[in-house]
């Protein structure tokens, strides 16, 4: 847990890692989100979720992150089954931006993370910095564009001094330089010992990002492995089917 | 930004606390619950400041209608009454409310009404004045909110020998409200009216209106001032409101509400030692 | 107040009197605007992302209080605070913290039911985001009140005018005393009283002058902050 001490943040040896996913399933009115999904995160290269739309990769994300609770089965973070977010932090599809300055957003996350208040505005600036945002720190949040947005919510997600970080397709809206100057993020963070799980439909970008992949349809997950593996040789047919491009649903 | 926040809430809480405290310090101070006449006619407006001046008691004066003033203080919340309805302040007294009243001063009731005046009662006596307005069903405004003057009206039509509740029609309208209101509302109506001559000769709002019967005995308007008993409500400021009290009825009071004019016109004449009370 | 002179006179000779009514109208609508604040911008936001049982009931009632009548709320106070009423020993009654009171209640609706709206609204936006971030209640309540001011300015403004126009309640727990409790709207209602109509107009058209200049002032204020927040 996160605490201060002292005016020193002080961190318990608490981990995230491994995040477990045993026999989950997740129901919503009626249909189901996730049928007896399990995987194991543990730390190393970058993971991609990769599957059709509607497969269940944001639900299976938000399960990781502890925002919604499984109908059965069980997710623990490090063993611990607690769903409040410890060391770990996510980046939505179409992140929601606070609506003050920039440099506010990250001292928000700062602040929550329980950075105390003397240590803060250097990190932010550091923050910034790496997300390359350093000149637009005044500019109010929801007046940057789509890819700024992103690479924002990238910084206040770094802000957590996460263990594991989650993307939920932060690409799917961008251009393609928007897209690479986050992917270039990304890679920087997962260099840096960040574990990198994130969801993609594109098949270039988890050449460029995968260290392993995770593939999903209907709920469920269908084959997990190396991305070199998975890409050349597939071991499912709905896996073949997907690759080639083919509607799988 | 919540510390931004906190900032801006105790600077408008401290600047509120300034503007306030000018407005909301009281020293010494007396409420005195008194008609709507006494307000209306700017009698109080011209006699509070010399008894401010002369004791440094500020007198709080809250103008109802004689029946809800004597209420007011019924639940303790002035110290001196100040009203015209003997009945009702006598009935007061007999409550153990008031300590003992004194009469003050008096002006006498007018009859008012539109010039034309279509129910012909100018110049008559108050009791046929009634008996043509009600024969005519003349529209006719009623206080209907038990003040003093309200009182005197129903006083008069039983004199003028009328049951007024039975014979009541919708030429006869009761708004319950105070003397001004009722002033507004003839003159916008062109009916009759019962007032007192301090608010008439003050009233602006005339319009077609007129006085058409004045002079009748019948028409005399006794106002008197009792301090709340303290036995019943030991909040009452007995010093301070007695210090009022007695100064009404002072030499010096007495002539200070004789002195009080509009356009040359005396509005109340004290009578406080009329009959050595 | 001289009786013949105009409302305008009265402002361009900067008429102690007049302006006596003007701060305690000021004082008291001003005070009980923040009271009000304090009171329910909270009260909403906890009503917003607080669920228990009998909620739904609360937030009927809240809204359907926003049409609270002032004289029912003053009469109600008047009770309370008068020598025999419960609290009669504080000697409130008749006094600006009376018209402060009443005020209060009559305005905390109705800032209260919008921020709920508002705050709720927020929230859906916000949820997966705060939760992600670890944000605690107090501090959820916190984030989504500053990040809802923009809305939550107008339904503060709409406190301010209805406590501002207000007439019935000031009048019954004040008692309308001169230099003490009097306001611009029972100046209004005394004058109209005296018969004395043009002061009583000019007095009127003052009012809705200083509700119009406070109005400017905080949507001044409310589009700056627009364009810093985006």
């Amino acid at each position: 847990m996160v605490g201060t001490a002292g005016g020193l943040t002080v961190r318990a040896p608490v981990t995230d890692l491994p995040l477990v996913l045993d026999q989950v399933s997740l129901d919503a009115g009626g249909a189901k989100i996730l049928d007896r999904a399990s995987l194991t995160i543990t730390a190393g290269a970058p993971t991609l979720i990769v599957g059709p739309n509607g497969a269940g990769k944001t639900s299976l994300l938000r399960l990781c992150m502890g925002l919604l609770s499984p109908s059965a089965g069980a997710v623990t973070w490090g063993g611990r089954d607690d769903r409040a977010p410890v060391r770990r932090a996510i980046v939505f599809q179409r992140p929601v931006m606070l609506r003050r300055r920039a440099s506010a957003n990250v001292a928000y996350a700062l602040a929550h993370a329980g950075v105390p208040r003397h240590a803060r505005a250097a990190r932010v600036s550091e923050l910034l910095d790496r997300v390359g945002l350093a000149e637009l720190s005044e500019r109010p949040a929801r007046r940057l564009s789509g890819g700024e947005q992103q690479r924002l919510a990238l910084a206040r997600a770094l802000a957590r001094d996460p263990e594991i970080l989650l993307l939920d397709e932060p690409t799917a809206n961008l251009d393609t330089a928007a897209t690479r100057s986050v992917e270039e993020i990304v890679l920087r963070a997962a260099q840096g010992g960040i574990k990198i799980v994130m969801a993609s439909h594109d098949l270039g970008q988890v050449r460029r990002l995968a260290g392993d992949v995770v593939f999903m349809l209907r709920g469920s997950v269908r084959e997990q492995g190396g991305a070199a593996e998975f890409l050349d040789h597939p071991s499912t047919l709905e896996a073949r089917n997907f690759l080639r491009g083919d509607l799988v649903f | 930004m919540v510390s931004r926040l906190r900032r801006f809430v105790l600077i408008a809480l401290c600047g509120l606390t300034l503007t306030l405290s000018p407005a909301f310090s009281a020293d010494r101070s007396i409420v005195v619950a008194s008609t709507t006449s006494t307000e209306d006619s700017g009698l109080f407006g011209y006699l509070l400041p010399l008894f401010t001046a002369k004791t440094g008691i500020a007198v709080k004066v809250i103008a109802q209608g004689t029946g809800q003033a004597l209420d007011t203080a019924r639940r303790g919340d002035a110290d001196v009454v100040f009203v015209h309805a003997k009945a009702q302040e006598e009935k007061f007294l007999a409550e153990g409310f008031g300590v003992k009243r004194f009469d003050v001063m008096y002006n006498d009731f007018v009859l008012i009404g539109p010039k034309a005046d279509p129910a012909g009662i100018k110049g008559k006596d108050i009791e046929t004045a009634l008996k043509a307005i009600k024969a005519r069903e003349a529209p006719f405004i009623s206080r209907g909110d038990r003040s003093g003057t309200h009182t005197a009206e129903l006083a008069l039509w039983r004199q003028a020998g009328i049951d007024i509740e039975a014979g009541k029609g919708p030429w006869y309208r009761a708004i319950g409200q105070g003397m001004g209101a009722a002033l507004n509302t003839a003159s916008a109506l062109q009916a009759y009216v019962l007032s007192d001559r301090g608010t008439w000769i003050s009233f602006k709002n005339r319009g077609d209106l007129d006085v058409l019967v004045e002079g009748d005995k019948r028409l005399f308007n006794q106002y008197g001032v009792m301090l709340v008993n303290p036995e019943k409500h030991p909040t009452v400021k007995k010093d301070d409101g007695q210090a009022f009290v007695n100064w009404l009825i002072s030499p010096e009071g007495q002539a200070a509400i004789a002195g009080y004019k509009i356009d040359g016109q005396q509005l109340f004449f004290p009578d406080a030692h009329k009959k050595g009370s | 107040m001289a009786d013949d002179s105009s409302a305008w006179q009265l402002i361009l000779a900067g008429d102690p009197v007049l302006l006596s009514i003007v701060r305690v109208s000021l004082a008291v609508s001003l005070s009980a605007l923040a009271l009000a604040s304090l009171v329910g911008l909270p009260l909403g936001a906890m009503l917003a992302l607080l669920r228990f049982p009998g909620r739904g009931i609360l937030v009927v009632l809240l809204n359907a209080l926003m049409g609270l009548p002032p004289v029912v709320v003053g009469l109600a106070v008047y009770l309370l605070l008068s020598r025999s009423g419960p609290l009669g020993a504080f000697g409130l009654l008749f006094t600006p913290t009376a018209m402060v009171i009443a005020q209060t209640i009559i305005i905390i609706p109705i800032i209260a039911a919008p921020t709920r709206q508002s705050v709720e609204d927020f929230w859906h936006e916000y949820r997966d985001e705060l939760t992600a971030m670890g944000v605690g209640p107090i501090g959820r309540m916190m984030t989504l009140l500053w990040d809802a001011r923009i809305s939550l300015f107008t339904a503060v403004l709409a406190g301010f005018g209805r406590a501002a126009a207000e007439v019935g309640a000031v009048m019954i727990v004040g008692g309308n005393i001169e230099g003490f409790t009097r306001t611009m709207t029972t100046a209004v209602v005394l004058e109209t009283s005296k018969g004395n109509l043009p002061l009583a107009m000019g007095l009127g058209i003052i009012l809705v002058a200083l509700v119009i200049a406070i109005n400017a002032v905080v949507w001044t204020t409310r589009t700056w902050s627009e364009r810093q927040a985006g």
